[in-house]
C-alpha cells in the first residue's frame, strides 16, 4: 500500500506574525519557514506504517509556489520515498488543494492519504474533509492514534467529549492530532540522501484543475491587545461585574 | 561570496537544535550537579545519537562516520555547544587524530570509537608543561619490544569516563647542531593497564566533562600501540591542533547565542524604575556589543572552518579565531550575568554555569597569551630582516 502525505509550507511556529502594513495578509518575506508541525505527524506516521511493514511507500506532496520544494525536501530527509510539487503562485485556498489532491490521488491511487488536521497558518480544518468528500473514501480525522486492522483501519478520534474509536475502510483520509506520534529527527544519513531523491513537479493545469481563489480576504488585522485584568474585593463584587459589566451571567 | 547555507546543513542544524534541546537541555541541572551525566542516561543519549547517525559526524564516511566537512561540523559543533559540555561529548565526535591508526590499532581503537564502544580522552598537560608542552617528562624507556613509561598526566578531560589514553611521552634526545632535542612518541594506553591510575579534580566549570589527573607508574605498552611514527609525536598533532580551535570557536558562538536570547528576554521584560532595563542605555549598549562580537566572532569561525575545507587555513587564523571567540563567550557572559542582576548568582539558575563554563575557553586549547604570542610572531616574521 502506497501512502500520501500531504505537507504545507507555512511560517515556522517559532516566528513572531506581524501583519503587513496593508493589511493584505501576513509578513512572509524574510521570515523562516517550515512545514506544518501537523504535517510533520502525518509524515512521521506513514514511515512508521513503512517500517512496520504496512506500507510500500511514502509520497510527500505539497502544493504551492516552487520553495514548497524545501519542505518536500524536509519530508524525504525525514525518510518519504519521493516527492510531488503541484506548482503554482496562486495562492491556494482548502477547496482548490482538495481538489488538486484528488486528482493527484487518482494518478497515484494511494492507499491512504495522511493530512495534518489543519496548517498552523490559517487554521482552516477543511482540507482533509473535503478531500475525502471528493473522493468518495472513509474519513478519520483529529486522530491521535492509528491501527492498521485485517479489514481496514481503527482511528481513534480527539473529539470534544473525550476519544471516539471509528472503523474505516480503505482507501481513506486520516487528519493528525498532536497526540498521534513524536516526529523523529532528520537522522544525518537520510538528510544527505534527500536529496538525491526524485520530487515530480506538476501544473495544475496538467491536472485538469482551476485553482483560481472562491474567497476573498478583504483584510487581516491583528488580534485586539488583551486588556489588564483587574481586582475585585469581594465574590459580591465579581458577580456584580459579571452581570453587569460583562454581560456574562 | 555566498553566505546561504545548503539544504543539508539547514536540515542538519534543524534537527541538532531539536536533539539537543529536547534530548540533553533537561538534564543540565542534574548533570551539574552531581558533576557527571549518570551511566544509563548517557548510554541512552549516545544511543539515539548512534541511531540518528550524530555520532562520529566528523569522521570519514568510508569509515562509519558523518564524512562532514569542516564548514558544516563546525555548524553541527555550534548547535552541539550550546549543551553544556557533560551531556555535548554524548555526540560523540572521536579526535581525528586517530586516523593515524595502522594495522591491529583500526580495528581496536579506530573503528570502536567512530560506533560509539570506545572512547579516548588526550593526555599532555603534566605539573610541570602546560603551555611549553615540549617540557613534558613523561618518559617512554625502550624494553624489548615494549616501552616502560612513568610520569603524570595533569587535568586531563574525561579520562574517568574514557577506556582509552592517547597519551604523549618523551622517548628519547637526538643531537642537533642547535643543541640537544626531545623527541616525542605517542601511545595508545588501555585505561585498565597495570601502573595506570585515574584520579578526579574538581573543577569549576564544565560539570560532566571533569579534568583528572593519571598517574603512570612503570606502565608497559607493545611498540605495537604507538600512534603514528616513534620519535615523531607531535607531528601527528597538527591539523588536529588547528580543528580544535575552530570547532571550540563553533562553541563559544553557540553558547553565546543561547544566553544572548536569554539575557534579551530579560532586558526586554525586567523593568526598574519604571521601565524595561534594556531600554536604559547602560543596558542597551551592552547587549548591543554582546550581540555584535557574537557575529563577529560567529563569522570568523565560519570562514576559518571554510577555510580548513579549502586547507589554507594558517595556524595564524585559527589562533586568532580562537582567542577572539573563547575572549568573547567571557565579556558576553559577564555581561550577562550584570544584566540579570543578583539573580545571576542563584545556582539554580543557569545563567552563573555559562559564566564558569566559558571561563575555560581562554585557557585550554591554548591560552589567549599563547594564541596572541602566535599571531604576534606570525606578523612579524615576514618583516624581520
Ligand atoms: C578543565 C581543563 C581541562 C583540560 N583538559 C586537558 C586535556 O584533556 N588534555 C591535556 O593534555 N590538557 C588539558 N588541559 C590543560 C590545558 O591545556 C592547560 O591548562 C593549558 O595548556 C595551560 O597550561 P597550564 O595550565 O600549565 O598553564 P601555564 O602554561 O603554566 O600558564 C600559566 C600562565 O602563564 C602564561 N604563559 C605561559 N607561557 C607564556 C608565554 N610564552 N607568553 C605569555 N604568557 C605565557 C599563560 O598564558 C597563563 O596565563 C585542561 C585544562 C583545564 C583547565
Amino acid at each position: 500500500m502506497k501512502v500520501l502525505v500531504a505537507v504545507k509550507r507555512v511560517i515556522d511556529y517559532n516566528v513572531k506574525i506581524r501583519v503587513k502594513a496593508d493589511r493584505t495578509g501576513v509578513e512572509t518575506a524574510n521570515v523562516k519557514m517550515s512545514m506544518n508541525p501537523f504535517d510533520e505527524i502525518g509524515v512521521e506516521e506513514a514511515l512508521r506504517l513503512r517500517e512496520a511493514g504496512k506500507a510500500t511507500e511514502v509520497i510527500a506532496v505539497s502544493l504551492g509556489a516552487q520553495q514548497c520544494q524545501e519542505t518536500i525536501r524536509t519530508a524525504l530527509a525525514m525518510g518519504a520515498d519521493r516527492g510531488i510539487l503541484v506548482q503554482t503562485d496562486v495562492e491556494l485556498q482548502p477547496l482548490a488543494v482538495a481538489k488538486l489532491l484528488k486528482a493527484v490521488i487518482d494518478k497515484e491511487q494511494p492507499g491512504l492519504v495522511i493530512l495534518g488536521k489543519q496548517a498552523i497558518d490559517d487554521d482552516s480544518n477543511q482540507t482533509g474533509q473535503m478531500l475525502a468528500a471528493l473522493l468518495g473514501w472513509s474519513q478519520g480525522t483529529f486522530a491521535s492514534k492509528l491501527a492498521i486492522t485485517d479489514d481496514g483501519l481503527e482511528v481513534t478520534r480527539e473529539v470534544d467529549g473525550g476519544l471516539e474509536t471509528v472503523k474505516l475502510k480503505t482507501p481513506a483520509v486520516i487528519t493528525t492530532d498532536l497526540r498521534l506520534n513524536e516526529p523523529r529527527y532528520a537522522s544525518l544519513p537520510n538528510i544527505m540522501k534527500a536529496k538525491k531523491k526524485p520530487i515530480d513537479v506538476i501544473a495544475p493545469d496538467a491536472l485538469g484543475v482551476d485553482p483560481a481563489p472562491r474567497l476573498k480576504v478583504l483584510k487581516v488585522e491583528e488580534p485586539a491587545k488583551r486588556q489588564g485584568g483587574k481586582k475585585v474585593a469581594s465574590v459580591q463584587e465579581l458577580v456584580d461585574k459579571l452581570q453587569n459589566e460583562a454581560r456574562v451571567i | 561570496m555566498d553566505f546561504e547555507l545548503s539544504f543539508e546543513q539547514q536540515e542538519l542544524v534543524t534537527a541538532l537544535k531539536r536533539f539537543v534541546e529536547t534530548e540533553l537541555y533537561p538534564h543540565e541541572d542534574l548533570v551539574e550537579r552531581e558533576r557527571g551525566v549518570p551511566p544509563d542516561l548517557a548510554a541512552e543519549i549516545k544511543k539515539k545519537a548512534i541511531d540518528n547517525g550524530f555520532y562520529a559526524m566528523n569522521m570519514p564516511e568510508e569509515l562509519g562516520g558523518g564524512g562532514l566537512d569542516a564548514l558544516t561540523l563546525s555548524l553541527a559543533e555550534k548547535e552541539i555547544g550550546k549543551a553544556g559540555s557533560g551531556l555535548g561529548i554524548l555526540i560523540g565526535r572521536p579526535t581525528r587524530i586517530l586516523l593515524a591508526c595502522k594495522d591491529d590499532q583500526i580495528e581496536e581503537y579506530l573503528m570502536p570509537s567512530i560506533r560509539g564502544e570506545r572512547k579516548n580522552c588526550f593526555a599532555l598537560t603534566e605539573p610541570g608543561a602546560g603551555s611549553d608542552a615540549r617540557a613534558i617528562t613523561t618518559r617512554a624507556v625502550k624494553d624489548g619490544d615494549d616501552f616502560i613509561v612513568n610520569g603524570t598526566k595533569l587535568y586531563i578531560s574525561a579520562a574517568d569516563i574514557s577506556d582509552f589514553i592517547i597519551l604523549n611521552t618523551v622517548s628519547g634526545v637526538e643531537e642537533t647542531p642547535r643543541g640537544p632535542r626531545k623527541l616525542f612518541t605517542t601511545f595508545l594506553l588501555d585505561k585498565n593497564t597495570p601502573g595506570v591510575t585515574v584520579t578526579p579534580m574538581l573543577s569549576i566549570c564544565t560539570h560532566g566533562y571533569n579534568p583528572n589527573t593519571i598517574y603512570l607508574e612503570d606502565v608497559r605498552i607493545p611498540k605495537s600501540k604507538i600512534l603514528g611514527e616513534e620519535g615523531k609525536g607531535f607531528s601527528i598533532a597538527n591539523e588536529w591542533l588547528y580543528a580544535g580551535r575552530v570547532m571550540l570557536s563553533a562553541h563559544c558562538v553557540g553558547r553565546g547565542e543561547r544566553v544572548m536570547e536569554m539575557t534579551a528576554d530579560w532586558a526586554a521584560n525586567r523593568k526598574a524604575f519604571g521601565k524595561a532595563i534594556g531600554d536604559f542605555q547602560g543596558t542597551g549598549f551592552k547587549l548591543a556589543d554582546m550581540a555584535t562580537e557574537l557575529r563577529l566572532a560567529d563569522l570568523m569561525t565560519l570562514n576559518c572552518a571554510w577555510k580548513m575545507d579549502q586547507g589554507t587555513l594558517t595556524r595564524q587564523e585559527a589562533s586568532m579565531c580562537n582567542v577572539f571567540a573563547s575572549e568573547m563567550i567571557f565579556r558576553l557572559t559577564d555581561n550577562a550575568m550584570q544584566i540579570f542582576g543578583g539573580m545571576s548568582m542563584m545556582e539554580d539558575f543557569p545563567i552563573q554555569r555559562y559564566w564558569r563554563d566559558a571561563r575555560v575557553e581562554r585557557i585550554w586549547e591554548g591560552t589567549s597569551e599563547i594564541h596572541r604570542d602566535i599571531i604576534a610572531r606570525d606578523i612579524l616574521k615576514p618583516y624581520r630582516k
